[in-house]
């Protein structure tokens, strides 16, 4: 893979003087030693000091350079150089209004993960020590926690597209199971209350887009699924 | 040039853990409150953290918050204030305790309380053995930490302004601080903060060099804005270079992975840390490990096609532990090393990482300057918490997991010092003095304007480049010198850096320009101090500073037990003592250290 270099078309647009947007055709050199797709973005950058993009971690745990990849969602700092294919593709993350060039308004995504509370809820007071929890109810949470709010699954779902101010998203609704699935939380009652409802919770049709686009491989729908499960119970 | 002011009771910069923890403080009481950060909280680099936080919780065997005050005075190579690593170690328990309770999902001892692994230079009983302190969310604890505190906010109601970046620390003529401008990225608008009390929580500046474990937002801005406002930057000289960087790729493979088991080896296959550090050996501290390290690939024991890293191995491991305590570490080796770890070691070299100088505080989070005759008097409205603050409770080299702690506590205690201190203040906010509003439009302004001017991006990598060629891991006194003046000269490239892109809208290119302006202060310093350090201590190890029986391994307390402290004002230098008393025990004395 030694200076190979790579065609891209990657989605432009300035609202300062673009009067609407383009596809950029730009090339660059990689080196042996590049080998994320944000690697040659940033060569890029290098190159075009006005090409605009989101990046921090480099290591998939900050999630700031979730974009779309020839037609899928996914990090940056994840995608290996070596599975692209000759030319490829950069547009921001779909169904999100669009700043600038990659950058989106992450403003709706935010206030859905935030309509579901998340934040562990116990109104005992606090013990001197931790609350204690067993290995296995703690590894309820596994395949939860891990999220990193990088929205490629909420903008890779349909339900998403269409209402996205009315339903949670797979994003917010994995981390609304991740506190009902906590033994120190208290409010699952509450949490189920918040969801029922046609939008919020049920137009979730099992698509299955936010499992395929989630680049820590965690499950959304199952969460989703979990969350259905409980609410049948207590109706039960 | 007038400008929008908004005013707040406090105002934080920075919403890694440190500031989220400051910001709990301030807005559980009930004070107006502003956290300027450039990126979402959850995207701050405390989440990059892996192997755990240091509590003396003894979950899992007799533990002390004294021992842990000795490894701390220790590992810092007596460079490290006793007061405030007392405080420190004293208050874990207490921060610990409270993040669980805020949701923290910790992994579980089968009796259900926090799970604790060993980490390098933890020991039970004053150096003895090893024991387990740090406590652990899998091999993602910075990541559980960040968010539960994120969270917490949330439920706070913090107002955050996300996406701003603060460009300059407002000073009046007394020296009080009353604020800061910042700038909103997706608009360009340029904003003052005007507040009481000002808390930086900015975090680390690792992007100086080449090779980093580094996120690329870890600048350096609130030491940029602090060297800028006179603010004297301590210990600059003292970077960590982390044991275990992927080779290539600097990402951060944990030492949880050697609290686990894991072993680090030579070409020869051979468990080297034992000739170095025979009681402690793979669980030596970091200073040792990584001079260790780079030792055996010098002396030709590297590996790889050219003789280059050492190898990380824990395939002598059970792969259910390997899943279920490092699930993180076996994705990023994947991801970044190319090599499943549970078949074949990881390559790894000693990488940038961790800042222990930064701007000086005490224990209670505010910032000190030399004043008078004093050289540690508290300027008025100024706080700061985490790796952008020097305490010192680090000193010459940190121990893992005490990073995590630093940020909560003294995060918290920043908080608390703020809201007192602001409780007590009846006067009206004073003006701002339009000078320092017109500084920052003169940097703006220059950068808008600048015609043939130097490459960001070059002017970056010169930089990175000469800090790893000049100041790395082993240190020589003619390189040294010679990197000083070079690292003045890239400084010049760097005044007349120039962009392109001069939208105003999120124009990202303007941002790194300016986080270069704030890279630059703290590679300067870093240069500058460690040029004049002669002698060995901690992570600065110097060629004409060897192990000798008068001074083992190059240390010269008679000469340089002292901080250093540099001022951006023509470079200047000057030195203020260690504090050697602790709070309410017995000094730990000097001496020799060894693992």
């Amino acid at each position: 893979m030694t200076h190979r270099t790579m065609q891209f078309k990657i989605y432009r647009y300035d609202p300062d003087k673009d009067a609407k947007p383009y596809l950029q055709d730009i090339a660059v050199e990689l080196d042996s030693t590049d080998r994320k797709l944000l690697d040659a973005m940033v060569k890029l950058k290098a190159k075009d000091d006005s090409l605009s993009f989101r990046r921090s971690c480099r290591e998939g745990v900050c999630g700031s350079d979730a974009l779309n990849i020839n037609g899928k969602n996914g990090l940056a700092c994840l995608t290996d150089l070596k599975d692209l294919p000759g030319t490829v593709v950069l547009r921001p993350l779909p169904g999100l209004p669009i700043i600038r060039d990659l950058i989106v308004d992450m403003t709706q995504f935010f206030k859905q993960y935030h309509s579901i509370k998340p934040y562990l809820i116990n109104n005992d007071p606090p013990p001197e020590t931790e609350r204690l929890q067993t290995p296995e109810e703690r590894d309820e949470l596994n395949g939860l926690y891990e999220c990193i709010l990088c929205a490629c699954c909420s903008t890779a779902c349909p339900s998403f597209w269409w209402n996205p101010d009315k339903y949670v998203g797979p994003a917010g609704l994995l981390q609304a199971y991740r506190f009902i699935a906590d033994t120190r939380d208290q409010a699952t009652s509450e949490r189920l209350d918040n969801l029922e409802d046609p939008y919020r919770l049920f137009r979730c049709h099992s698509i299955m887009n936010c499992v395929d686009a989630c680049p820590k491989n965690l499950n959304p729908m199952r969460a989703i699924g979990k969350i259905k499960d409980a609410m049948v119970r207590r109706a039960v | 040039m007038k400008i929008t002011q908004r005013t707040f009771d406090a105002v934080i910069v920075g919403a890694g853990g440190a500031g989220l923890r400051a910001a709990l403080q301030l807005s559980e009481s009930g004070l107006k409150t502003a956290v300027i950060t450039k990126v979402f909280p959850t995207r701050s680099h405390t989440v990059a953290a892996q192997g755990g936080v240091a509590a003396s919780l003894g979950n899992s065997e007799e533990d002390h918050w004294h021992w842990h005050m000795y490894d701390t005075v220790k590992g810092s190579d007596w460079l490290g204030d006793q007061d405030a690593i007392e405080f420190m170690c004293r208050k874990a328990n207490e921060v610990v305790i409270e993040l669980e309770h805020y949701g923290m999902p910790f992994d579980r001892t089968d009796a259900g309380k926090i799970y604790q692994r060993p980490f390098g230079g933890h020991m039970s009983n004053f150096g003895e053995k090893p024991v387990r302190r740090s406590c652990a969310a899998a091999d993602r604890t910075g990541h559980a930490m960040l968010h539960a505190l994120y969270q917490r906010n949330v439920r706070a109601n913090t107002q955050f302004f996300v996406e701003w970046m603060a460009l300059d620390l407002i000073r009046d003529a007394d020296g009080e601080v009353l604020g800061v401008t910042a700038l909103e990225m997706e608009t360009g608008e340029i904003v003052a903060f005007q507040s009481k009390a000002t808390i930086f929580a900015t975090g680390g500046a690792g992007r100086i060099y080449y090779s980093s474990t580094n996120a690329f937002i870890n600048t350096g801005d609130g030491l940029g804005m602090a060297a800028r406002a006179g603010i004297p930057l301590e210990d600059m000289e003292f970077w960590q270079f982390h044991p275990t960087g992927v080779a290539g790729a600097g990402v951060l493979i944990t030492e949880g992975v050697r609290g686990e088991g894991g072993i680090l080896r030579n070409s020869a296959g051979e468990r080297f840390m034992e000739r170095y550090a025979p009681n402690a050996k793979d669980l030596a501290s970091r200073d040792v490990v990584s001079r260790a390290m780079v030792t055996e690939i010098n002396e030709g024991r590297g590996c790889g096609p050219n003789k280059d890293y050492v190898l990380l191995d824990i395939t002598h491991l059970d792969p259910k532990v390997i899943m279920q305590r490092l699930p993180g570490i076996h994705e990023i080796s994947i991801q970044f090393a190319g090599t499943d770890p549970i078949k074949e070691p990881i390559p790894v070299v000693p990488t940038c990482h961790y800042q222990m100088g930064g701007i000086p505080t005490n224990y209670s989070g505010q910032v000190v300057a030399p004043r008078g005759s004093s050289m540690s008097v508290a300027v008025p409205g100024f706080y700061a918490a985490g790796e952008c603050a020097c305490a010192s409770v680090h000193g010459a080299n940190r121990l893992g997991t005490n990073s995590l702690l630093d940020l909560l506590v003294f995060g918290k205690s920043a908080g608390e010092t703020a809201v007192e201190d602001v409780r007590k203040s009846v006067k009206a906010h004073k003006p701002l003095p339009q000078e320092a509003i017109d500084r920052t439009l003169a940097r703006i302004n220059r950068l808008d304007t600048q015609k043939d001017g130097a490459d960001v991006h070059q002017a970056r990598l010169a930089m990175q480049r000469t800090m790893q060629n000049h100041c790395g891991v082993f240190r020589f006194a003619d390189k040294l010198k010679e990197g000083v003046s070079k690292i003045l000269d890239v400084q010049k490239d760097v005044e007349r850096a120039e962009i392109r892109d001069k939208s105003q809208v999120f124009n990202t290119a303007r941002i790194e320009a300016l986080e270069l302006e704030n890279l630059i202060e703290v590679a300067v310093s870093t240069m500058i101090s460690a040029e004049a350090r002669k002698e060995s201590r901690g992570a600065h190890v110097r060629d004409d500073a060897p192990d000798t029986p008068e001074h083992p391994n190059g240390r010269d307390d008679v000469n340089w037990l002292k901080h250093s402290l540099w001022f951006k004002e023509g470079n200047r230098l000057d030195y203020k003592s260690v504090k050697l008393t602790p709070l309410t025990v017995d000094t730990i004395e000097l001496k020799k250290r060894a693992y």
